[in-house]
């Protein structure tokens, strides 16, 4: 059967068998590098295609239907329309940090890309820290975000600026927790290790409550950390217009539009590699016929069915609930989701040590 | 023991609703024969607007081409932004009395915002408010209208 990881492996072999080891080296960055971008832009148009079909149906609405096949060129005509935009820069603002804050917010998520495995040996870049490193770089993406809030001289980016950097600071404390409850039952932060270990069965189902409890708490935090409503304060329409984004215009604010999207995209990557088996089959126990039939749909499908579902999830979240107050947001997390995720770190430590997971 | 319970409470009944209202929107996401808006220009034929929907004020006229209005601008007092103008003359009547009467009922559709104070004004009952919405024009004059017919006549009795 062809699998993605053996086209991989065959250009790799034809690249170093026709270029010396240092270009083949190069044109491989390169094609990662193009790959990584018109994945990018994939997502874009996929995502808010979706998002803008899931709002339409959960508000009783069709949503768009008239460019394209049903509706499915709108975001490409909105794309084109985005570029061809003038991109304006306000006679107030810190011209440098200004126009580098989108960039920088892109190239996180562009980092962020780097160890997610998104088929079975397919993976840019295997580090044996890989859990650390996304929760690492993950918060860089916040001074982007003060960046662009500050160099716009504007009140509202200011004060949308200053609401986001509150609120990722606070969320990032537990959905690392609930990362650490998966890194502790597997005792490794590599993300290749962490989905070889659920070959017989996801860590939701093998880990019992606790970690079901620190998914639940991952969902949350990171539908807070990527400022999507009910957390969006940072961009709170009613109150600061687009909060950190109010300057940008064009192809500037569709980066940062776009680093939206390809943010929730790595979270819930990352939640699917984590406590959803990754791109690992649906394994249950010592069926062995069940499992093999499994084995049959391929490992990248597995993988992006699983984050596309837990996009949806979070959809569903920002189409449901109304927005938190800034003091409820804070609440939640201080009061409710940070005890909570500690005690529940306390539990799940305590089932890998007596080993009662399965 | 009081805040824990509290607590815990709290946190039973936020998860709760909250799962109340995904059910809720599942339920819209999965049902799509629901769907409340319309596809406008393919149905116009099937249009299905609702009783309450308010597209222009017009002015009922029966078969002998005879309206209600008596002229008392009690409309023109109530509208909010100057959108009804009545012109009144004088009718003789048999017994050679002079009477005011309803020359012209102008109305201007692009001032209106069909709020529906000139109708509940109205002692008579002349105007009601009519659901035809296509109402765009490339001349804006097009848009300020005369609704009484040409030789119509106030109703016999309406006072």
């Amino acid at each position: 059967m062809l699998s993605i990881a053996e086209i991989a492996n065959s250009l790799q072999q034809w690249l170093m068998a026709t270029f010396s080891p240092g270009w083949a080296t190069l044109i491989e960055f390169v094609l990662v590098g193009t790959l990584v971008l018109s994945f990018f832009a994939f997502l874009g148009l996929v995502l808010v295609f979706m998002e803008r079909k899931v709002s339409a149906y959960m508000q009783l609405r069709v949503g768009p239907n008239r460019v394209g096949f049903r509706g499915t060129a709108q975001t490409l005509a909105d794309t084109i329309k985005l570029v061809v935009k003038e991109g304006l820069t306000p006679d107030g603002a810190d011209k440098f940090l200004f126009n580098f804050a989108p960039f920088l917010v892109l190239i996180t998520s562009m980092l962020l890309m780097a160890p997610i495995a998104f088929a079975k040996d397919f993976q840019i870049w295997d580090i044996n820290i890989g859990v650390l490193y996304i929760s690492a770089v993950s918060s860089i993406s916040v001074i982007g975000v003060l960046m662009a809030g500050w160099s716009s001289n504007n009140k509202y980016s200011l004060l949308g600026a200053m609401r986001s950097g509150a609120q990722i600071v606070s969320y990032e404390l537990s959905a690392g927790l609930a990362i650490m409850s998966v890194v502790i039952l597997v005792g490794s932060l590599s993300l290749n290790d962490i989905i070889a270990s659920q070959q017989n069965g996801w860590w939701i189902f093998k880990g019992h409550i606790p970690v079901i409890i620190s998914f639940v708490i991952y969902i949350i935090a990171v539908t807070a950390e990527t400022n999507r409503a009910p957390f969006d304060l940072a961009e709170a329409e009613s109150e600061l217009t687009a909060g950190f984004h109010t300057e940008y215009s064009g192809m500037k604010f569709a980066l940062f539009f776009l680093a939206e999207y390809v943010n929730i995209f790595i979270v819930c990557a990352i939640g699917a590699t984590l406590f959803l088996g990754g791109w690992m089959p649906l394994h249950i126990g010592s069926w062995e016929g069940f499992n093999h039939i499994m084995d049959f749909i391929p490992s990248s499908v597995w993988f992006m069915g699983k984050t596309f579902f837990l996009i949806f999830v979070i959809m569903w979240f920002r189409w449901t609930f109304p927005r938190l107050r800034i003091d409820q947001l804070l609440n939640l997390e201080w009061k409710y989701l940070l005890p909570i995720s500690l005690f529940n770190l306390l539990l799940v430590t305590f089932i890998a040590l007596m080993g009662w997971h399965f | 023991m009081s805040f824990l319970t509290n607590y815990f409470s709290t946190i039973y009944t936020s998860v709760r609703s909250l799962l109340k209202g995904m059910w809720k929107t599942g339920y819209y996401f999965t049902h799509h024969k629901e769907i409340i808006t319309q596809n406008y220009p393919e149905n116009r034929d099937s249009l299905n607007l609702p009783e309450r929907f308010r597209g222009e004020v017009v002015m009922t006229h029966n078969e002998e081409n005879e309206h209600r209005c008596t002229g008392c601008t009690a409309c023109e007092l109530a509208c909010p932004n100057g959108t009804i103008k009545i012109v009144t003359k004088f009718d003789i009547t048999p017994e050679g009395k002079k009477k005011k009467a309803l020359d012209t009922f102008v109305y201007h559709l692009e001032l209106c915002t069909m709020c529906n104070l000139c109708v509940e004004a109205c002692p008579t009952g002349a105007i009601k408010m009519d659901q035809a919405f296509e109402h765009s024009v490339y001349d804006r004059r097009l848009l300020t209208k005369k609704l009484n017919r040409p030789d119509s006549k106030l109703m016999e009795g309406v006072e």
